[in-house]
């Protein structure tokens, strides 16, 4: 008897949300038998999860605070998937767009408030785009694995991001800590409805509408998605593959940037090491289960965002630290991954005749 | 003169876990799989190794244990890549992010707590040579054994016949496959091994660099190791080499600080990557064959048999 | 041992079945090699001969059936247990590590090899069977720098490093030159003289006819006959492939060729690796008219078509249309200007397999209205003409929204020439058009093509087939090492074997010399 696995030749796209349901809900499970072995109670760990960020609107805007960077980066990141450009530098990308940001405000403080937000979010971008777009001529001239370089300016962009703030930006009377002084109120970008909710989130919702309709109903999309297929079908098309490269890290790196202009200017007010909690690399696992869908990105971003607090909960509340939902999210992804194996393949057993399952 | 070879022999042991960790990635590309997970993979290892070593008092099971840890973990990755297919890139995240939390979970009883590691010993002769000697041989048990480590992997790829089905597998599975390599089972070992390493190099750190457990205590030691491995075009002896090269900016940097100077840190700490960016594009650029040929043509990309083009 | 026992066959499969996800690959097949026989197993494209011949190599789990070695029944469960029974094969685009050394490319996955590798008696031990078979080459040297026959002599000598009985060649002269191939068979002959017993897959019939003992003919993945060598036919022989009566009996209508309307002087461009790939092609292609194109695979038969649709610099020479100058022009204005291009490559070129029908369809036209609307898709549109394209060339689609990947070969073809065929082009340059399909697709490509030459399109075709090209052709250019040896004027006239010749690389004036002088084609040739 052996297993056996047939390439599907159809796979029915029911299949595909059933799939990704069981494989999150097997997480949570082998999550908990985790958190069983370690003396947590999952249960209680779960339901103070679920209280902590859907508990109150209070709690429900806290998710949608820790949300709207994870969702605006899973855009950016999406765009290049879409390409099958593996861009997992977003998290620098957006460290240079607060930087600039934050330079902005320093050097050129204005009165104006939309004059202000403006510039600083131009800025945000273009420095987020360059950055993200010179990992992208790298690849698109010499074929530098974009996977390798974009991880190397994460680096190299936190570091700067610490070389200011620890050093010429730093507030003097921030008690030692590596911040700048807090912005002019002409930089920060309103919060809604007495939350910390900030008005990126106007932004982030034309941005994925927008985002889109571009990917599905324009030439561009079109044939951003047809690169992200087949390339060589691409070139056959006559389409620039080196351009587009070029384009895509661009307008990537620049949402990136912006994700990090709105998270200093709408939340934090101030320029300071570490203020992303790894949002460009946790965007990765939204951009990955949403299956590079826009609009369901956001959702996905909620629920992400919504154990990001979870996390906080837990090390306020049961004393764990506050890393342990990586746990979570490490093994929703493991098992989304191996989900992925059923839909594109049907397994059965085999009795008798010899023959090979897969590669098992 | 004093000061340099403090700093040489310190650039040696701060190197040394990215090495490990360089040449367990080396050991799984050259077959062919892409593990981005390094960093939760040192992590874990680190943890279980000072774990182990914390609660039997014997540093040596607990090196042991992280590298049984280690090879754990790069069955998982193996499993999803190799068996399931699934995106190598996507799974080394989430293997980052799998043990990068699961450490800081279970180490969180550890905090604060320090072990007695296992101490340096001078190689006799060796260690006298002038300036080598102290950089090189009056270090300890694990520097030497990544000394050995770096010969016999160097020697297993050119001279081996494993060595050689190793690299037949990461430069063409279908080539290999027909000449009845058992390609999945040898990219399963080599994932396996290769991961082992890695939490060696994680293990380093806690029981013979720190002697203590700190909640992401590698900082990002993983992901410049994913780095050196191009830096080092997959040789082991150039592996070395920019693990050294990192150590050396790490330890300047620690005496920098120490000695209270005004050069900007941070800006020093962004070389290795600056240059690994570069040696990149010159790999790129200069289509030297010798050098480009050494990238394993299938890495990253899964094998399945029966599937017709 | 076994050249003893006559009734013994070296190896036998019975009732060979393999299906892939639905499509049956082969069905109750058998098939036997005898001990210094060459054993040749013939059929088209898709008659399931590789198929087969990956069953016993260990390759593929077979569905149904059973293998005997010697006589005694075996199962292989991978490669590695073929090679241990004695069977070697040698793919057509070789199984090489191209990174590694000759010598280390034939103890690849080899059992008994000492851990550490002893470079220099493995060498000797290839020299010395180099010597035995006259298969020189240098074991020290990395595959990547050797030639394509040299490359094909090491996959030959792996296998008898390995002490293979039963070699199988899978359409081992299709990458040759003549004198290439000569030298093959002469190292065939010297195999059998030492007791191995070789399967030769191939579709070239004087190739079948000269050298082999015994034929099996396959037809869409069944057995459609067997018999000697000597007792039978060329004739025969095909009949049994193609399963009727050939010649193929196509009509191709008398027509008069219109004007030249596609201009190619001087061509000339470089292959992926930077090196002469087409040297200097003068050609033009008129309406109502096709224009064969035989030659050997790898002579730039695709570097040509790429730089006559834009897809590839050209380094010289120049092309026009009309009065336009299109010389490196971008590949959107070829297709602007209604010149259409079907690539031999079909699924790995042509399409974008993951992706619907719909979307596939306006991939040569997404950029131009009606499909286009300003910045934007008009999907309604495409879906449209995708349902048009599915109806007007018969394919076998479920919907517009089907991936193209779950489309059988000959759909996909159907489609491919559909979406390029259906808006009446000017010029299609089309590339091994029914490569791998079965009768009845081929059948419908081949009448697809000359109602368009009857449409008034100008075709250049490229294929292999000789078969196909003197059915279809109204002049025939024969390609060698990327220049025209001559083009014939009515080549239905010239005997097969002449054609032959040329694309071995002999001159038109020389391989002519001796026949009719009425085809005084021969000022046409380039040179």
């Amino acid at each position: 008897m052996k297993l056996r696995a047939e390439k599907r030749i159809d796979s029915p796209a029911w299949m595909t949300v059933v799939v990704t349901l069981a494989s999150v809900c097997l997480a949570f499970v082998a999550g908990g038998v985790f958190l069983y072995l370690q003396g947590v109670s999952p249960l209680t760990a779960y339901r103070m999860i679920l209280r902590s960020a859907f508990g109150s609107v209070y709690d429900l805007s806290e998710t949608a605070v820790r949300a709207l960077p994870l969702a605006t980066v899973s855009l950016a990141v999406m765009l290049c998937f879409t390409m099958l450009i593996w861009n997992i530098g977003a998290e620098g990308q957006a460290f240079i767009g607060a930087l600039t940001a934050a330079a902005v405000v320093r050097y050129f403080p204005m009165e104006d408030r939309l004059a202000m937000l403006s510039l600083m979010a131009l800025a945000a971008a273009v420095a987020g785009g360059f950055w993200a777009g010179v990992a992208g001529v790298l690849k698109a001239k010499w074929n530098v694995s974009e996977i390798i370089s974009t991880l190397m300016l994460n680096y190299i962009a936190i570091r700067l991001l610490e070389h200011f703030v620890y050093g010429p930006w730093r507030d003097p009377s921030s008690l030692g800590f590596p911040m700048t002084r807090p912005f002019i109120p002409q930089a920060r970008l309103p919060q809604l409805w007495g939350t910390r909710i900030h008005m990126g989130l106007y932004g982030l919702l034309i941005l994925s509408a927008f985002m889109w309709l571009a990917l599905k109903k324009t030439r561009w999309g079109y044939e951003i998605r047809i690169m992200g297929s087949n390339a060589r079908a691409a070139h056959y098309a006559g389409m620039n593959y080196a351009r587009s490269v070029v384009l895509v890290m661009f307008l990537s790196g620049a949402i990136a940037g912006i994700a990090g202009m709105c998270e200093v200017s709408g939340l934090q007010g101030r320029l300071q090491a570490g203020f992303s909690a790894q949002y460009g690399y946790t965007a990765i696992i939204v951009a990955w289960l949403s299956h590079l869908n826009p609009p369901l990105s956001l959702l996905v971003a909620f629920l992400i965002g919504a154990l990001l607090v979870g996390g906080e909960a837990l090390q306020i509340g049961m004393g764990l630290p506050l890393a342990s939902v990586q746990i979570l999210q490490g093994l929703i992804l493991f098992f989304v991954l191996g989900g992925e194996f059923f839909y594109n393949y049907r397994v059965r057993l085999d009795f008798g005749r010899p023959g090979f399952g897969g590669e098992r | 003169m004093e000061t340099l070879v403090s700093i040489l022999a310190a650039a040696v042991r701060s190197g040394t876990p990215i090495l490990y960790a360089t040449l367990g990635e080396i050991l799984t590309e050259k077959c062919g799989v892409m593990n981005l997970g390094l960093e939760g993979i040192m992590l874990m290892g680190a943890f279980s190794g000072f774990f182990v070593s914390l609660s039997t008092g014997n540093p040596w099971l607990g090196l042991a244990a992280a590298f049984g840890v280690g090879m754990c973990l790069g069955l998982i990755h193996a499993f999803i890549s190799v068996s399931l297919g699934g995106n190598q890139v996507v799974c080394g995240l989430a293997m980052t992010m799998f043990g990068g939390g699961a450490s800081a979970l279970m180490g969180r009883g550890c905090i604060g707590m320090t072990i007695r590691g296992i101490d340096g010993f001078s190689i006799p002769w060796f260690s006298e040579l002038p300036l080598v000697g102290r950089v090189f041989f009056s270090q300890d048990v694990m520097v030497y054994a990544s000394y050995a480590l770096v010969v016999v992997l160097y020697c297993f790829f050119t001279a081996t016949r494993p060595g050689m089905n190793l690299r037949a597998v990461g430069e063409n599975p279908k080539a290999a496959d027909a000449m009845g390599l058992p390609v999945a089972r040898i990219r399963y070992l080599y994932t396996v091994l290769g991961a082992g390493l890695v939490a060696l190099g994680g293990a380093y750190i806690s029981v013979i660099y720190n002697r203590f457990w700190a909640e992401s205590m590698t900082a990002g030691r993983g992901w410049i190791a994913v780095a050196m491995v191009i830096f080092a075009v997959w040789n082991p002896f150039q592996a070395a080499l920019g693990a050294y090269l990192f150590g050396g900016v790490e330890a300047f940097q620690l005496r920098l600080q120490a000695a209270g100077t005004s050069v900007p840190t941070p800006l020093l700490m962004m070389l290795p990557y600056v240059m690994t960016i570069l040696v990149l594009l010159f790999i790129s650029i200069g289509k030297g064959r010798r050098v480009s040929l050494s990238a394993p043509a299938a890495l990253g990309a899964p094998f399945h048999r029966e599937e017709r083009e | 041992m076994d050249e003893g026992k006559k009734s013994t066959p070296l190896v036998e499969m019975r009732g060979i079945t393999k299906r892939f996800s639905g499509v049956t690959a082969n069905s109750d097949v058998n098939f036997s090699v005898e001990a210094g026989e060459v054993h040749a197993l013939l059929g088209e494209h898709g008659a399931g001969k590789s198929t087969l011949m990956n069953v016993l190599y260990g390759l593929y789990a077979p569905d149904g059936g059973r293998i005997f070695v010697a006589g005694r029944p075996v199962t292989f469960r991978s490669p590695r247990d073929a090679i241990a029974a004695g069977i070697g094969m040698v793919h057509q685009n070789f199984m090489l590590v191209q990174t590694l050394t000759v010598w280390e490319n034939m103890i690849l996955g080899l059992k008994g090899t000492p851990f550490v590798l002893p470079g220099k008696k493995i060498q000797n031990r290839i020299a010395g069977i180099s010597e035995q078979y006259g298969l020189e080459i240098d074991p020290r040297a990395a595959v990547w720098q050797l030639s394509t026959g040299e490359r094909q002599r090491v996959a030959i000598l792996q296998m008898l490093y390995r002490n293979a009985r039963v070699l199988i060649l899978d359409e081992p002269t299709a990458v040759l030159t003549h004198q290439e191939a000569g030298r093959l068979f002469r190292t065939i002959r010297r195999m059998t003289e030492e007791g191995h017993g070789v399967v030769f897959i191939s579709h070239k019939m004087n190739e079948v006819m000269n050298e082999t003992r015994r034929v099996t003919v396959l037809r869409g993945g069944k057995n459609a006959g067997a018999a000697m060598t000597a007792e039978t036919t060329g004739e025969a022989l095909a009949e049994m492939m193609m399963g009727r009566k050939v010649p193929l009996d196509l009509y191709r209508k008398p027509m008069r060729a219109g004007p030249a309307v596609f201009e190619a002087d001087d061509l000339r461009a470089l292959n992926d690796r930077g090196l002469d790939a087409v040297g200097g092609l003068s050609f033009h292609l008129r309406q109502n008219e096709i224009l064969g194109v035989a030659g050997i695979a790898g002579n730039g038969q695709r570097e040509l078509c790429e730089a006559l649709v834009g897809l590839r610099a050209l380094t010289g020479g120049t092309v026009r249309m009309g009065g336009a100058n299109l010389t490196n022009a971008s590949p959107r204005r070829f297709v602007d200007r209604g010149v259409r291009y079907i690539p031999g490559d079909r699924r790995g070129v042509g399409m974008a397999p993951g992706m619907d029908i719909s979307s596939n369809a306006i991939l040569r036209r997404y950029w131009s209205k009606p499909v286009a609307s300003g910045a934007f898709i008009d999907w309604k549109r495409s879906e449209k003409l995708s349902r048009q394209i599915i109806r007007d060339f018969n394919v076998s689609a479920p919907s517009p929204r089907t991936p193209v990947r779950n489309l059988s070969g000959g759909n996909l073809q159907k489609f491919l020439m559909g979406r390029e065929l259906s808006d009446s082009p000017k010029v299609v340059i089309v590339m091994h058009p029914t490569w791998g399909l079965d009768v009845a697709a081929t059948r419908y490509v081949r009448e697809q093509l000359l109602a368009q030459r009857e449409a008034g399109a100008a075709i250049l075709l490229i294929s292999e087939d000789l078969d196909e090209l003197l059915a279809l052709s109204d002049r025939l250019a024969v390609l060698y090492r990327g220049r025209f040896m001559g083009i014939l004027a009515e080549p239905e006239g010239v005997p097969p074997e002449k054609i032959g010749l040329m694309m071995a690389g002999t001159w038109i004036s020389e391989a002519l010399k001796d026949s009719a002088p009425e085809n005084g084609s021969a000022k046409e040739a380039a040179s």
